[in-house]
């Protein structure tokens, strides 16, 4: 099961930082959920998973809410 | 055996040993490299707040990717780092002087454009807050919490009169010898 980080409402680098921050206390192959609303999310999860190993399985939009799901690597 | 196939022997085994030797030259090498990758080494010469803020933003950003950041604070840099008190007892006339004339701490900082006798500032914050963007104050503490190396320029400190004790707690004190230390060491650095 995937953990749910809701970010809405938050602006950039913080969305970025509290990924980090959960994904560093997890554990490898932990699945992530996370909901953010700031446009510039999409590109910026996608360069933190690429730099980080970290794997990006994917994104999908729900409305103004951009959903990453991610896997620690 | 001839003496002659002794030698040419011996002299195979020298080679072998040579490139043995440079191929564990090469491999730790990029070892190093590798460890290295990505750090960064940061100049804060800038005491304006916007330029403080981008600076802050970019550490961030790179600590969150897991790498290591230095930010060397030089000269204006200095009154990002201050504490927003801090007495000025028993230093001489123009430091004290000119302490009393520079911001004390990120939440003091004059912008570099539209600062409007110090009007501007508060605007900006203001609409920063509407946006949810952090404070400043805020992006020092994180970029702590993450393991951000901080290290105050001595000299101009002692320009300015400023003693480790007024600057923000876990700022370390170096030169430049450091910063070009922890520079060579990383593969960004940026001056701001």
């Amino acid at each position: 099961m995937a953990t749910r980080l809701d970010f809405k409402g938050m602006n950039c680098p913080m969305p970025i930082m509290k990924t980090a921050m959960a994904v560093k206390k997890a554990a490898s192959g932990d699945q992530f959920e996370i909901v953010c609303d700031d446009p510039g999310f999409e590109p910026d999860i996608t360069a933190w998973c690429n730099e980080t190993k970290n794997v990006l399985n994917g994104i999908r939009k729900e409305g103004k809410d951009i959903i990453a799901t991610i896997t620690k690597a | 055996m001839s003496g002659e196939q002794t030698a040419e022997k011996s002299m195979a085994a020298v080679t072998d040993g040579k490139i043995a030797e440079k191929v564990k030259e090469l491999e730790d090498r990029i070892a190093q490299l590798e460890v290295n990758k990505g750090n960064m080494t940061m100049v804060l010469f800038s005491g304006d707040f916007d330029k403080a803020f981008a600076a802050f933003i970019i550490a961030n950003g790179a600590l969150a990717m897991g790498k290591e950041v230095t930010m060397f604070v030089t000269f204006w840099g200095l009154d990002a780092i201050k504490k927003p008190a801090f007495s000025t007892a028993g230093r001489g006339f123009l430091e004290k002087m000119v302490l009393a004339m520079r911001p004390k701490g990120p939440n003091k900082l004059a912008t570099s454009k539209m600062n409007f006798g110090g009007i501007g500032p508060k605007l900006f914050r203001f609409m920063m807050k509407q946006k949810n963007v952090e404070q400043l104050h805020t992006m020092i503490e994180m970029a702590q919490e993450f393991g951000v190396r901080i290290v105050a320029c001595q000299m101009s400190m002692d320009v300015m009169g400023l003693k480790k004790e007024d600057l923000l707690d876990g700022v370390e004190v170096g030169g430049v010898a450091l910063f070009l230390n922890s520079s060579y060491q990383s593969n960004t650095t940026l001056f701001v």
